[in-house]
């Protein structure tokens, strides 16, 4: 009701998310595996070239890390429409952008940094270079958010659509081209040892106006959505 | 002004969806501790009113003049049914932000005790019965401090233990100067209430009357 209660709400919805992964633990492995198996698909089929893969290593852990990040986005809001929840949460006076943000914070925890964590393995199996490994896992720190905050106004959007997902996907993928090319075109130019912080810094100011932003677009999606 | 003393005064409300109107203009004025009825067949826009009364939806024409926002209790629980009752209240409470948190176990406890959950209170959401669920949706009425009550359909799933629950909870908050707004199709009712009642006419009712 009050202002002063703005915090325990985001904290409150922090835990009962945490909670809620916990339980559905099944749930959140599968974009993990997605991007696993995806990852592997690669060498068996453009051929196991170490010097191919290590050419294709940024693009191809990024696009994977994308579809793996979408995948999750459909259950955003999805069962807190479905359930009425987030209907009571927005008559409950909270910030609506705020839930919106503590949602989005819950999701890449649960959904983003384990790609960040499994990252240094894809590199691996992809022969990328030693020297552009810590170059790809910065890029990803800076960029999973992004993904999380666009991919969060998506779902708003679609969240009152019976199959909202594959529309979810279509209205996302083009916010995120340049997300992609800044991130690979890093990568690749730490592969070669050209500077790579510009791009770097390019995406994180990308991130600091989506963080900005992407809360109060989701907040006005979920209302639209609403009524 | 005379207007400012109601706890919420509607006139000449009404919604139109997709270019028809979904009910008859309704009007009504309520003071601090009053009940009204909604009453009318299914489909007559009953649910709708509360949904525009909670501010969920934009009225089409009319005005409602609500002094603070209400509580709104619909046909979704919003229960989660990966947590358990006592998780499910609990997280409820601490996002309302009503109560201090060091106290809120034993008013969880008290408050599941109230609706009758004691029993299930350590089971998940999926695994209670519809009448449960109804009951633990209810339950918010305990805890949160809203002086204006819309609830839909209130009673149904409830047994009639349940529903003298309800009436027991509703008569204290009545009593304690708040309103509450409730919807049904006409088989149960509260007993033993002073209410008012207003009863709704769907829109195309009255369009097939007129082509009648």
């Amino acid at each position: 009701m009050s202002k002063q209660a703005t915090g325990t709400a985001f904290g409150a919805l922090l835990r009962r998310d945490f909670l809620l992964a916990y339980r559905r633990r099944a749930e959140l492995l599968q974009p993990l595996v997605f991007l696993l198996v995806v990852t592997t698909l690669f060498p068996l089929g453009v051929g196991p070239s170490p010097q191919l893969l290590a050419n294709i290593a940024p693009g191809v852990i990024w696009i994977a890390a994308l579809l793996a990040s979408v995948l999750s986005l459909d259950s955003l809001f999805r069962s807190d429409y479905e359930d009425g929840t987030l209907e009571q949460m927005v008559l409950s006076g909270q910030s609506l952008a705020l839930i919106a943000l503590a949602r989005i914070v819950a999701h890449w925890l649960v959904a983003g940094l384990p790609i960040v964590l499994l990252s240094p393995l894809l590199a691996m199996w992809m022969n990328l270079a030693d020297e552009a490994v810590p170059v790809l896992i910065k890029s990803l720190i800076i960029g999973t958010p992004v993904l999380s905050l666009i991919g969060a106004i998506g779902g708003a959007l679609t969240v009152s659509l019976k199959r909202g997902g594959q529309l979810l996907s279509l209205l996302v993928f083009p916010l995120y081209v340049p997300l992609l090319i800044l991130a690979t075109s890093a990568v690749s130019a730490a592969v070669v040892e050209l500077p790579y912080t510009g791009q770097l810094g390019l995406m994180f100011s990308g991130l600091i106006v989506a963080l900005t932003l992407a809360p109060f677009a989701t907040a006005a999606a979920l209302k639209l959505s609403l009524s | 002004m005379p207007q400012d003393s109601h706890m919420i005064s509607v006139s000449e409300l009404s919604f139109e969806r997709y270019f028809e109107r979904v009910f008859e203009p309704v009007s009504f004025d309520m003071d601090a501790g009053s009940l009204l009825l909604v009453t009318g067949s299914n489909g007559c826009g009953k649910t709708t009113l509360l949904r525009l009364l909670a501010g969920l939806l934009e009225p089409s024409e009319g005005k409602i003049h609500c002094q603070e926002q209400p509580l709104y209790a619909g046909h979704n629980p919003a229960i989660k049914d990966d947590l358990s009752v006592e998780e499910n209240i609990i997280f409820w409470m601490n996002f309302m932000g009503t109560r201090e948190t060091n106290r809120g176990k034993e008013l969880c406890k008290r408050v599941i005790r109230d609706i009758g959950l004691t029993p299930v209170a350590l089971q998940e959401g999926r695994t209670l019965s519809a009448g449960q669920r109804k009951r633990c949706s209810l339950a918010r009425l305990l805890f949160c401090d809203e002086a204006l009550w819309l609830l839909d359909e209130p009673y149904s799933n409830l047994d009639p233990e349940g529903i003298a629950m309800l009436d027991d909870i509703l008569k204290t908050h009545l009593e304690a100067g708040g309103s509450c707004i409730m919807t049904t199709h006409g088989s149960l009712r509260p007993e033993g209430f002073e209410l008012q009642e207003c009863h709704m006419i769907s829109g195309r009712e009255r369009y097939a009357g007129v082509a009648a």
